[in-house]
């Protein structure tokens, strides 16, 4: 009998000590893969502040639940009726006291909890004081998001926000323009915008617009999505975040505005006669698309089809041959349609080589593309 | 006794009328379940189909985790998941947790509180029928039309947009909206009577105070329910307007408000987590006490906690939108009220354990199912303080976090508690117990399969995984816990495989089990099982709480358990087969009418999704007929009792 006593309290203390190191090891400081998307690896302050207020309160938490399970354990191993034991328990129907303090202790760690809590969310409300504050329209569309820098530049640009490291980022989150006419319904669904590393997310709601603030401590890349379910490709709406140093910012602004140049220009309007890929896109800088996103420098991107896949000649190719075969858009609305039909997967290929080396700030060769 | 009858119909043959569906007669076979108006075999119905539709959900699960159980799936295309996810919620929300609530209801409270049966049994009929026939109409909309797939939440403009628009394909969202409206006329019909038999047919001296939780836990469902249900029905019916008859409730650009949506779904949506949690409370607080021959501990906090949850559950609707743009002031007030529901959901868990403390642990199925839920919801609580902090929250909401929380407190704690209910009540149900060398195995995977899915995910939405995305790409470190939750879910598979074998076992072997094989606490346990169509040969007269363990047992100076003396002490068996009065007991009689008024429900439905009026029309004038049937109709058989007064 002691001998199977034994026994259950080992397991029960391995199981205790395999979940603590199990707890321990996932959730200390800057924890989990580091896969840019991590709420875990906060990179700017906003995200920091959000998991310095989470820690505590997760660590009580931790505590709670172990108290609670071990302690539904212990009563249930510790006072277990044994064979033969036939002495009654003592029946007890309540302890006033008791109960008053498991009332009221929970209570006043709670109260403890809400004030940081309420202060926090004062403070992320706050317009940033900071001069420089880079100011940004987001709007979310149906699977990308269009960006439009609301300062001097006024550039337009798609799935792609480059901000300066160390400057507070405040972004207007908004649904597409109402569409108009008797029977138009096309006026957006709700998305939310995510960047874990940066902040915490906030949606976009058609009719509204939403105030949502970013920072990143450090040049370098951050990824986020789409986290309100919006349909098909909700899980293909995808962002990334590019922080410059503030030098390089301007110097990316400042190559954003530059219209193409004569010769590329003249070569996008050939395309477009033939393919109307100006009727949804836009090839000027500051001129958003209709209905797609500005390509005005897609080659300067790093990322194609709301960052589903990385931009490279061949991901590149076959989205202009066959997007609808990359990607779930549906049948319906404004969708980029496919061109299997339209054009050889060759003419798809000389596209893309357009895109990709011609229309970069910088032009950029390609081993599959005549230079 | 026929021609008896014979000739008085000659006699009196003005009475004798032409009928249409006249009074069923079978009492075995299909046609006895599908007119029955008895609480019970309605109970066992619902329990019965709550479970198919368990298993239905259960294989959208399977699905849904064989997809991500890799980056870049390819097992379901975008479309497929999305219409799977969404029937997995709805599923296990709608057609099995609100369902299977009503079956342990339906069985249970009458005989804990000592009565025949349900105050309105035909109600009681209707509201089944309502939810098989609803239940079968959304699933048909796999095959006809396309699948929901918009979300359990189904939120608009998404799926509010004319269909013209293409943002959700196929006629799942008007299958979804129509459905539910559909369900929720069930589900308010069985609150209604749940509501009026728990105040007005408590048997004599069984006081609100002397109550079994269960019984108070199901009065404070059956009030949510009925409250919860209008908001949502009225946010479904401009769903529905604005899809198909171009409405603009929720179009911003008309000037319509999609977060009025959101509010009118979680003023419901939030009271529905508690509809499903507190029937599993009710559960775990009769178990308890039984396998610990202890009394509950703090039953006057227990029950008033679970009436503060049900007040409160009505103040914290917005903690699901702390992400909408509700601003500082809306989001700081449902953080802290948030908050403050911990504290009843805390006191109850406190007490469960404090019932535990000092017992003699009897380990049954039961019983570990009932421990398994106060641990496992515990950590769904727990979480579930954790969105409380709103900027913490803003990280959580929309990830596999919460899909972490609410598993952690529904199938944790809910499912946990429904199969621990099983296992308890079993005998007194089906008159042989469930084999428990099975059950223990089936609840030891469950543990091990439930926490080896939903744990992990805890980790995958704070390392950013988002919910409802039907896939996720290579190289995010995703891929191993992911991995986890899918070979957990195929494990929970096995666990509900162990009880299906469990249930064909026990029921081939069935060994007839006592009235009262637990050494049990309250009046259900004093009739035989499985109990008469009447339940009790004479109404009990309670005089305490735990009414039958009084019956038994008394307390010593010292507080301690003293089993009376045989001759004081009630031999549960013999007044448990005790035979009825011959004449007294006038069970209600069984009907057709329900039957037919809940047939024209989806038969208006198909017209409304399809928006053929004929069809629609066809639909009306089946449910009006069924109801003018039923008006006519009197709820016992005046001849049968007449002849038996006549002759006596």
């Amino acid at each position: 009998m002691l001998d199977r006593t034994h026994r259950l309290r080992r397991a029960a203390l391995v199981a205790a000590a395999g979940l603590a190191v199990v707890v321990l090891a996932s959730c200390g400081e800057r924890t989990g893969p580091d896969n840019e998307q991590n709420a875990l690896r906060p990179a700017g302050p906003d995200a920091r502040k959000i998991l310095d207020l989470t820690q505590p309160f997760f660590w009580i938490a931790v505590v709670i639940g172990a108290f609670v399970l071990f302690g539904t354990i212990y009563v249930a191993v510790r006072f277990r009726a044994r064979p033969g034991d036939d002495e009654a328990p003592k029946q007890v129907h309540g302890n006033t006291i008791l109960e008053v303090g498991w009332t009221i202790v929970p209570a006043l760690i709670l109260a403890v909890m809400a004030v940081p809590t309420v202060a926090t969310i004062f403070d992320l409300a706050k317009d940033p004081t900071d001069p420089n504050t880079l100011r940004v329209t987001v709007t979310a569309r149906q699977w990308w998001w269009q960006f439009h820098y609301d300062d001097a530049s006024n550039i337009e640009t798609a799935n792609e926000l480059h901000i300066p490291a160390g400057t507070p980022v405040v972004l207007t989150l908004q649904g597409p323009p109402p569409c108009s006419g008797e029977n138009c319904y096309d006026n957006g669904v709700i998305h939310s915008f995510w960047v874990p590393e940066l902040g915490g997310k906030k949606d976009v709601v058609p009719g509204r617009s939403h105030f949502l603030r970013l920072e990143a401590d450090e040049p370098g890349t951050y990824l986020g999505q789409c986290a309100e379910y919006c349909g098909l490709a909700h899980a293909d709406m995808r962002v990334r975040v590019v922080a410059h140093t503030p030098a390089e910012f301007r110097a990316w602004q400042q190559r954003q505005q530059e219209p193409l140049r004569p010769a590329v220009a003249a070569k996008f309007d050939e395309y477009n006669q033939q393919y109307g890929c100006l009727a949804c896109h836009s090839a000027e800088p500051t001129k958003p698309g209709a209905a797609g996103p500005n390509l005005t420098h897609l080659g300067d991107r790093i990322g194609l089809a709301a960052d589903k896949y990385r931009l490279t000649f061949d991901n590149l190719w076959k989205w202009v041959w066959d997007a609808p075969g990359r990607k779930p858009t549906g049948e319906f609305g404004q969708r980029m349609p496919s061109f299997k039909d339209r054009m050889t997967q060759d003419q798809a290929k000389e596209i893309a080589c357009f895109l990709l080396t011609e229309t970069a700030t910088q032009p950029t060769t390609h081993p599959e593309c005549p230079s | 006794m026929t021609t008896v009858e014979d000739a008085h119909a000659l006699v009196h043959a003005p009475t004798r009328r032409v009928r249409i569906l006249e009074r069923p007669r079978a009492t075995t076979g299909v046609w006895s379940w599908a007119t029955t108006i008895d609480h019970k075999k309605i109970a066992i119905m619902y329990g019965t189909l709550a479970l198919v539709f368990f298993l239905a959900g259960g294989v959208e699960a399977l699905l849904i985790r064989l997809q991500l159980a890799r980056p870049d799936g390819t097992v379901l295309t975008a479309a497929r998941y999305n219409e799977l996810f969404t029937m997995h919620g709805t599923t296990m929300v709608f057609l099995v947790g609100m369902p299977i609530a009503a079956a342990f209801g339906n069985y249970l409270i009458p005989l804990m509180i000592g009565a025949r049966d349900v105050a309105f049994p035909r109600l009681n009929m209707l509201g089944f029928w309502i939810f098989a026939l609803g239940g079968t109409f959304l699933y048909s909309s796999f095959l006809l039309g396309g699948a929901p797939n918009g979300g359990w939440f189904g939120y608009a403009p998404l799926t509010s947009t004319p269909l013209s628009a293409g943002y959700l394909p196929g006629r799942g969202p008007d299958y979804w909206s129509v459905g539910l409206i559909m369900l929720g006329i069930g589900s308010v019909a069985t609150a209604v009577n749940f509501l009026v038999t728990t105040i007005n047919l408590r048997a004599p001296g069984m006081t609100m105070m002397r109550l079994p939780v269960f019984v108070w836990m199901m009065l404070v469902v059956a009030f949510l329910t009925l409250f919860a249900m209008p908001p949502v029905t009225a946010a479904l019916i401009m769903v529905f307007m604005d899809r198909n008859f171009h409405t603009n409730f929720f179009n911003a650009a008309a000037g319509g408000d999609p977060l009025m949506y959101q509010h009118l779904f979680w003023i419901f949506g939030h009271p529905e987590v508690y509809i499903l949690i507190l029937p599993g409370m009710g559960i775990v607080s009769e178990i308890l006490p039984v396998f610990s021959r202890k009394p509950l501990f703090g039953y006057a906090i227990v029950v008033f906690s679970g009436i503060a949850i049900g007040f409160l559950g009505w103040g914290v609707w917005a903690h699901h939108m702390f992400v909408s743009g509700l601003g500082p002031v809306a989001t700081s007030a449902f953080g802290l009220s948030t908050m403050l529901i911990a504290i009843p959901t805390g006191v109850k868990i406190f007490n469960w354990l404090g019932t535990v403390w000092g017992g003699a642990v009897r380990l049954t199925t039961a019983m570990l199912c009932a421990l398994g839920f106060i641990a496992q919801f515990t950590i769904g609580g727990l979480s579930g303080v954790m969105h409380s902090i709103v900027p913490s929250d803003t990280q959580q909401t929309d990830t596999y976090f919460v899909v972490a929380h609410f598993h952690y407190v529904l199938f944790g704690g809910l499912i946990f508690a429904i199969f621990g209910g099983f296992f308890y009540w079993w005998p007194k149900v089906f008159g042989y117990s469930l084999n428990e060398a099975m059950g223990k195995a089936c609840f030891w995977l469950l543990v091990i399969g439930f926490n080896l899915t939903f744990f992990p995910m805890h980790f995958l939405g704070f390392e950013g995984q988002p919910r409802r995305t039907y896939t996720y790409p290579a190289g995010m470190g995703w891929d191993f816990l992911n991995m986890l939750a899918t070979i957990g879910a195929f494990v929970i598979a096995a666990a509900v495989t162990v009880f299906l074998v469990d249930v064909v076992f026990s029921y081939v072997r069935r060994e007839p089990a006592p009235a009262d094989p637990w050494d049990a606490r309250t009046l259900e346990w004093s009739t035989s099982s499985p109990p008469p169509e009447y339940n009790f040969a004479e109404i009990p007269v309670v005089s305490h709480r735990d009414e039958l363990w009084h019956r038994k047992y008394t307390e010593d100076d010292e507080g301690r358990l003293v089993r009376l003396p045989s001759g004081a002490a009630v031999d549960v068996e013999e007044q448990a087969h005790a035979p009825a009065e011959p004449h007294g007991i006038h069970m209600p009689s069984p009907s057709y009418w329900p039957l037919v008024l809940a047939l024209g429900f989806p038969i208006m439905g198909y017209g409304f999704v399809f928006k053929n009026w004929w069809v629609l029309a066809a639909g009306i004038v089946v449910g009006f007929f069924g109801l003018s049937g039923w008006g006519i109709e009197p709820p016992t058989e005046p001849d049968e009792t007449a002849h038996e007064e006549a002759h006596s």
